[in-house]
């Protein structure tokens, strides 16, 4: 089962029994996607805790 | 086993050279010269190769016929005796700036001389695969590239192929680069207390590469600058492009992809998350791979389009082992498959 990224358009292997509200890593770009709905398989990009780059 | 034998191998390139192809399954090492060092065992200037090899520099007077003669000497040292080589390699791959661009004028504008054999020029291809694959794979003679052309004409090849690039606009570059750039001999602006430490522009306008980059892209108004920086290898090419029309984080996903595709040293590293979100020369160093990304202005339209790699490797002897399995129709990856060091 696969699905695409919504951020960059990567296909991202899901395993069968992912489950929903399950968060995945598109492996392109980095984006944590979470999982918002099973039939069919819909991704949406997950809020993420922004790193301290030095600024 | 294809014989190939290095000329003018005591420097950096000569040494990756020898690494790369000791380890070669369908190449014989058969000769490595050095007039200053011959005699004296190669691996008593390229260490790492203790063990690995007894072969001895020779010199070019004792060169014998071979299947590829590897040229990595001075600048216009190759093109003042290319009908000697020619006549010793089946193949001559010619790592200096000799041979790189086409047209005779452009190599006196940008090298300050008339090219000593310009009838040869239109026999090399120039050897980039990710742009002259089918040529490289049909000539006998491929010359070699700049390293910081290579890591600038990497990071714009996607902007260039899916046509984005706002023309009428500079393209401006800037390069950064290790030591090892500047070659094995020591100068004054080498020694350690001059050196370390240094963010030096040592070339902030005319770098002879320019040339390279125009005759691969056809790009006019491109501007390149070259500042040293504290590392022994790498360099990082920052290229600041503006699009024609609108373009988004997926068009640009999608012009890199294309250009990507089947290219098998190139990898896209535009990462949202992590420390490696943009392509890093550091993790590079003694692999082929030539890391492109990008970041995207989307109000001004301004690209900035980045690529890492080791200016030994993709900059000099790894392009140059990737041409000479393409000529020979070998595994392109063959000998080239070493994937970097991490942490370094």
């Amino acid at each position: 089962m696969s699905a695409q990224c919504p951020e960059c358009e990567g296909t991202i292997a899901l395993a069968a029994d992912i489950l929903d509200g399950e968060i995945v890593p598109c492996p392109d770009c980095g984006a944590e996607l979470e999982v918002v709905s099973l039939n069919p398989v819909v991704l949406e990009l997950a809020p993420e805790v922004e790193e301290d780059w030095g600024e | 086993m294809l014989s190939v034998s290095i000329v003018g191998g005591s420097g950096y390139v000569g040494g990756e050279l020898l690494r790369l192809l000791l380890g070669h399954p369908h190449v014989e090492v058969r000769q490595v010269t050095s007039e200053r060092l011959a005699g004296q065992y190669v691996y008593s200037t390229h260490p790492n190769l203790r063990g690995r090899t007894e072969l001895r520099y020779s010199p070019q007077s004792s060169l014998e016929p071979c299947d590829v003669l590897i040229l990595a000497l001075p600048h216009s040292s190759a093109a003042k005796n290319i009908e000697h080589y020619a006549g010793l390699g089946q193949a001559i791959i010619d790592c200096s700036a000799d041979f790189r661009l086409r047209d005779p004028e452009a190599y006196s504008r940008w090298y300050g001389e008339k090219h000593p054999a310009p009838h040869w020029l239109e026999r090399f291809v120039y050897g980039l695969p990710e742009l002259y694959r089918e040529q490289i794979r049909s000539t006998r003679y491929v010359s070699g590239v700049g390293c910081n052309a290579t890591a600038i004409n990497l990071a714009l090849l996607p902007l260039v192929k899916a046509g984005l690039i706002d023309q009428t606009k500079p393209v401006v570059a800037e390069v950064k680069v290790g030591s090892s750039e500047a070659g094995a001999v020591a100068n004054d602006g080498s020694h350690h207390a001059e050196r370390s430490g240094v963010v030096r522009s040592f070339a902030p306008v005319g770098h002879r590469h320019t040339a390279e980059i125009m005759q691969a892209h056809g790009l006019e108004n491109v501007h390149i600058s070259i500042t040293s920086v504290e590392m022994v290898r790498g360099a990082l090419a920052t290229c600041h492009v503006f699009t024609q029309g609108s373009v988004n984080e997926r068009d640009l996903w999608r012009a890199y992809r294309a250009a990507a595709a089947e290219q098998p040293f190139l990898r896209i590293v535009h990462d949202r998350s992590g420390l490696h979100r943009h392509p890093e020369p550091k993790i590079l160093a003694g692999s082929n791979y030539a890391d492109i990304g990008w970041a995207l202005d989307e109000a001004t339209g301004r690209v900035v389009a980045l690529c890492a790699l080791d200016n030994l490797m993709k900059g000099a002897a790894g392009a140059a082992i990737q041409c000479l399995n393409l000529m020979h129709g070998f595994e392109e990856t063959v000998g080239l498959e070493f994937t970097g060091l991490h942490p370094v």
